[in-house]
């Protein structure tokens, strides 16, 4: 029997304990995790890009679902666990949700701290923590305006750059002499204001903050010194507090942290507390490389390896704002036996300096130039006597042993425990030997092996450095990423090859692409067949064990092994004929759940494999065809009432709904395509989060696309205006066209518009007529061979009967003996 | 030692290359795979992670990608592609070159079963 683990918090350190814990003990542990956030795992470092928009969420997921379910965790998105009772062993939430446990971790992180000064409460001030700060970060930045930063440290500098990249003006306010004082001294902090300052943030030190000032939201901010700064959000990033609160009303031991020994347990044996909300030796941490520590001596000890210890770490620094090169480390003020050695540049803007006492490094500052960070760091961590290169030190280690080294020979020359990445405490010798071991080739592979280079982010230099020494020339790191693991290469290639060469088959394609597997995987096949279907309408025949259960039965498989079934509701009408139909074939057959689906239509789950032909032929009776609630290819075309019944309604937004759906269905696509016709600007049919959208106004059409709201929640753009219905069909059917031929599989409309970029899409749709012609007329001729309903020939039982019935019934011929 | 007994199933052309279909057999729903090569195999139709029908999978190379959370299954050992862990039954088939008729045995199997658990 696994015991229970229960883990408050979904934060970085827990999320390293588990994944130590998934390969050390698979299997001993049934975990369900609570998180305040309602979303999965990420990494909290990268918000800054994410904020400034160089990275977007997607691409800072740590676990996706994905992981979650193969673990076999429950994760509690959006609950905050309000009580521990340790003599029960249960953790509850605020919404009643009760777990019990037999081992707890409780890492529920920090809390930024807010100044309590006077209208700290208005609406429009923020703090900087998670996804939540971001968005309203990004919504206040499209109203414009000014935005005040409250604190001159790492997380305020970050926040500024990203406002600034997003438009808005910024001001920092810092109520110390120069900016990041705890990890810079003042001349490096002098060379940041600069920079700051030179990238259009103004920067305001010594400024002390009497009041926020504003009726009902922020409208300024006020200094002690009577200046009054006019803003519209203020974003306090001044400090941090660990969230302790949960722990000290169970009556675990709280000092600044929940205090924890060198085996991370609290003051109850039971309870682990981990990460920011610890406090070690005295040490409360608010960076991830000494919370991954923990998390990996939490996890030995979970995994009944008792003699795991963290003895307490010392930290390096960097800021993550683009363009700005920074790193420091340990100690640097000044004090009794200490030296320095101090480099200035000023034309390069480059500025080093290191603490030194009894010949061993103590700290390091480094501005402009950072790459030495980590040699300087190693030897501070180690504490290695440097009196033999002192006098070339400060120039780093290429000038160790003569004349200055390139960069490659630098690298190649570390020793093998030197590290490369702080946040997951990984030294070269690893790197280097998965490389070796593993055969890796890729960045990706490299990060998903060794962790190197997967948190901030700031080595992945370094690592490609290390990746050309040890493979040489078979090193790209232009390569794009292969398709899976049966082939070199990417999506686009594939793609590509596939029409310049004129392959028509599977076989043919993993023939002269020379696929390293004899028959593909579960990843590729099915992106082949699309793209065979896709590029040879007509020429190619489907090749149905390529297709995953669901399209290959025409019905969604549940998690019990039965089917769901969808027939289609075009553009959301329907009958009492199909009402009744519908009945009659949940009563025949006893399905056990109707559901409205968020799609307009009804769901029939619980089918049984078996039944699925007879209950597809009762629905084609009565005249409705597959939803297709399962492909890849066009699902719903959403609609509201219109003209037909709504005093708003400017055109028949119905009537264009079903037109579209009428049209489309049955086609194939690189992933999903959904689609709505709003009938006016009031958008009752959620065009403008849609694949593709229609809002009809007054004078036509305005045709909205790449809008997602799942996964990612994202609002449509706007493609062009139509005048007519039939110009807005031509529009709508030639761009679904354009991306079926240069979609990746599963890249959804909205991936594909970043991809490829706007102006493309509507040089091809919306400037070129007779380029969108062309698209539409490809388009239609696809459809002549695949709108045909897949129930229909199936029910008939002509095709693919074999997928319904047991090939034996063993279990009849033994009653028969 | 007793004999084996052999239960003939159906024929080989009975189950698409790279596919699968399913035996009702009184120890529950086993899966009976060909591969592109016409090798044939049976495992129990459960996968180990959430029992997802494996039947229902793709069918690559001598493995199965289980349809629910697209876990890698090696046909031959039963056992689970790394990084991932765990096994399904596997029982012993054959194909007679004459009459391309598959057979299974089942004997072995609650040994096997057990093992498994
Ligand atoms: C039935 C339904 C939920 C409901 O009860 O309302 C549903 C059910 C499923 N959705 Fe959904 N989605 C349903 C509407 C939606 C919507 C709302 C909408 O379409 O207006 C969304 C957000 C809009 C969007 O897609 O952007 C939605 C976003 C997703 C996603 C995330 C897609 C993404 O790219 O971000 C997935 C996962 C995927 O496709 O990989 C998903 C996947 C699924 C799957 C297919 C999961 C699976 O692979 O087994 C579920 C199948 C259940 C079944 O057997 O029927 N479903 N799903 C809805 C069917 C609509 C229909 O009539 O066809
Ligand atoms: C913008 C930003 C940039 C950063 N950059 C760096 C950097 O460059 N380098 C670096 O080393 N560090 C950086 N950090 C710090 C680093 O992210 C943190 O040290 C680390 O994330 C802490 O991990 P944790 O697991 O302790 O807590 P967190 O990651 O904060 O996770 C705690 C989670 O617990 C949840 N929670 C709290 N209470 C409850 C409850 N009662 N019930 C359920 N859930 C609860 C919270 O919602 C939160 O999701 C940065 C932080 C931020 C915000
Ligand atoms: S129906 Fe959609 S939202 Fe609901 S559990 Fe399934 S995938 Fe998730
Ligand atoms: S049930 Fe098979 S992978 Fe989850």
């Amino acid at each position: 029997m696994p015991q229970k683990l229960v883990v408050i918090g979904n934060g970085m350190a827990p999320g390293r304990a588990l994944e130590h814990l998934f390969e050390k003990a698979p299997g001993a542990y049934e975990v369900t995790i609570f998180n305040a956030e309602p979303r999965v795992n990420y990494n909290r470092l990268m918000l800054s890009p994410v904020l400034s928009g160089e990275k977007t969420f997607d691409e800072i997921i740590t676990h996706d679902d994905a992981w979650y379910a193969s673990h076999g965790v429950t994760l509690h998105k959006g609950k905050r666990v309000e009580s521990i009772d340790r003599a029960a062993k249960t953790v509850t939430a605020a919404d009643g949700t009760l777990a019990p446990y037999d081992k707890l971790i409780v890492a529920t992180g920090s809390t930024p701290f807010i100044v309590p000064v006077p209208g700290h409460d208005l609406p429009g001030v923020l703090a900087y923590r998670d996804l939540d700060d971001v968005e309203k970060m990004w919504e206040a930045a499209a109203r414009g305006g000014r935005a005040v930063v409250i604190g001159g440290g790492l997380l305020g500098l970050e926040a500024a750059a990203g406002l600034k990249a997003k438009g808005m003006d910024v001001t920092v306010l810092h109520i110390m002499p120069t900016l990041m004082e705890r990890q810079l001294d003042p001349a490096a902090g002098f060379l940041l204001e600069r920079s700051i300052a030179a990238r259009g943030i103004e920067v305001i030190c010594k400024a002390d903050t009497k009041a926020i000032l504003g009726e009902g939201k922020v409208e300024a901010v006020e200094l002690k010194d009577g200046t009054v700064i006019p803003c519209t959000i203020v974003v306090m990033a001044v400090g941090i507090r660990p969230s302790t609160a949960l722990a000290k009303a169970a009556g675990l031991e709280v000092n600044r942290g929940i205090l924890v020994g060198d085996d991370i347990r609290s003051s109850d044996p039971d309870i682990f507390a981990l990460g920011e909300c610890a406090e070690h030796r005295g040490m409360v941490y608010g960076l991830v490389a000494p919370l991954y520590e923990m998390a990996e001596t939490v996890a030995c000890h979970l995994a009944e390896d008792a003699s795991a210890a963290y003895k307490g770490s010392v930290t390096a620094t960097k800021l993550k704002v683009t363009g700005i090169d920074l790193y420091s480390a340990g100690d640097f003020a000044e004090g009794e036996g200490r030296e320095e050695i101090v480099l200035r540049d000023a034309s390069n803007g480059v500025y080093k300096r290191l603490v030194l006492k009894d010949n061993r490094i103590l700290g390091a500052v480094l501005y402009g130039e950072t790459a030495d960070g980590p040699w300087f760091f190693d030897l501070l961590k180690k504490q290695a006597d440097i009196s033999a290169m002192r006098d070339t030190l400060i120039f780093g280690q290429s000038y160790q042993g003569g004349a200055p080294l390139d960069p490659m020979a630098a690298v190649a020359a570390l020793p093998d425990d030197a590290e490369i990445c702080g946040c997951n405490g990984v030294c070269k010798g690893k790197i280097t030997g998965a490389i070796a071991a593993k055969g890796l080739t890729t960045l990706d592979d490299v990060r998903a092996h060794t962790k190197a280079s997967s948190s901030c982010g700031t080595c992945t230099g370094l690592v490609e450095q290390l990746m050309a020494v040890t493979l040489g020339s078979a090193y790209n790191p232009a390569a794009v990423k292969p398709m899976c693991g049966c082939t070199d290469l990417g999506h686009g290639d594939v793609r590509r090859l596939i029409v310049a060469k004129g392959l028509k088959s599977i076989p043919a394609v993993m023939q002269e692409l020379e696929w390293k597997t004899s028959c593909g995987c579960a990843k590729c096949r099915p992106a082949l067949n699309y793209y065979l279907l896709a590029d040879w309408p007509g020429d190619y025949v489907d090749d149905k064990q390529s297709r995953f259960i669901n399209e290959r039965v025409h019905a969604n498989i549940q998690k019990d092994g039965t089917y769901s079934v969808v027939p289609r509701m075009w553009g959301g009408m329907t009958s009492s004929a199909e009402l009744r139909a519908i009945a009659d074939v949940v009563d025949k057959f006893a399905i056990p759940a109707v559901k409205c689906t968020g799609g307009q239509r009804i769901d029939l789950l619980g089918v049984k494999k078996e039944d699925l032909p007879a209950v597809w032929g009762d629905l084609n009776a009565a005249g409705m065809v597959s939803g297709a609630a399962y492909a890849k290819g066009l699902r719903t075309v959403k609609t509201c009432v219109g003209t037909d019944w709504c005093r708003f309604g400017t055109q028949d937004s119905t009537g264009l709904g079903i037109r579209i759906e009428k049209f489309m269905w049955g086609s194939w696509t690189p992933a999903k395509v959904k689609m709505a016709v709003s009938g006016c600007p009031r958008n009752c049919a959620e065009a403008t989060c849609k694949d593709v959208g229609v809002i009809c106004v007054d004078s036509g059409y305005e045709i909205h696309f790449a809008g997602a709201a799942g996964l990612d929640i994202k609002g449509t753009e706007i493609l062009c205006h139509a005048r007519t219905e039939d110009e807005a069909l031509e529009i709508i059917v030639a761009l679904t066209q354009l991306y079926r031929e240069q979609g990746h599989y599963l890249e959804r409309m909205y991936k594909w518009l970043k991809r490829v970029g706007m102006e493309s899409i509507k040089a091809a749709i919306v400037e070129d007529t007779a380029k969108r012609a062309h698209y539409f007329e490809r388009f239609v001729h696809s459809q002549a061979f695949s709108q045909k309903d897949p129930w229909a020939e199936r029910a008939s039982g002509s095709v693919a009967a074999h997928e319904f019935r047991p090939m034996a019934d063993l279990t009849l011929r033994e009653a028969a003996e | 030692m007793t004999p084996e007994t052999w239960i003939a199933i159906g024929r080989i052309t009975d189950i698409p290359r790279r596919g699968a279909r399913c035996v009702v057999t009184p120890l529950g729903r086993l899966a009976v795979f060909r591969t592109a090569d016409d090798q044939v195999f049976a495992t129990e139709d459960r996968c180990p992670h959430k029992g997802g029908p494996l039947s229902q999978g793709i069918v690559h190379d001598g493995s199965v990608t289980c349809p629910l959370h697209n876990q890698v299954i090696d046909l031959s050992s039963g056992q689970v592609r790394g990084p991932d862990t765990g096994r399904v039954a596997t029982y012993p088939v054959r194909v007679d070159p004459a009459s391309e008729t598959i057979e299974l045995c089942l004997d072995a199997a609650p040994a096997l079963a057990e093992a498994a658990e």
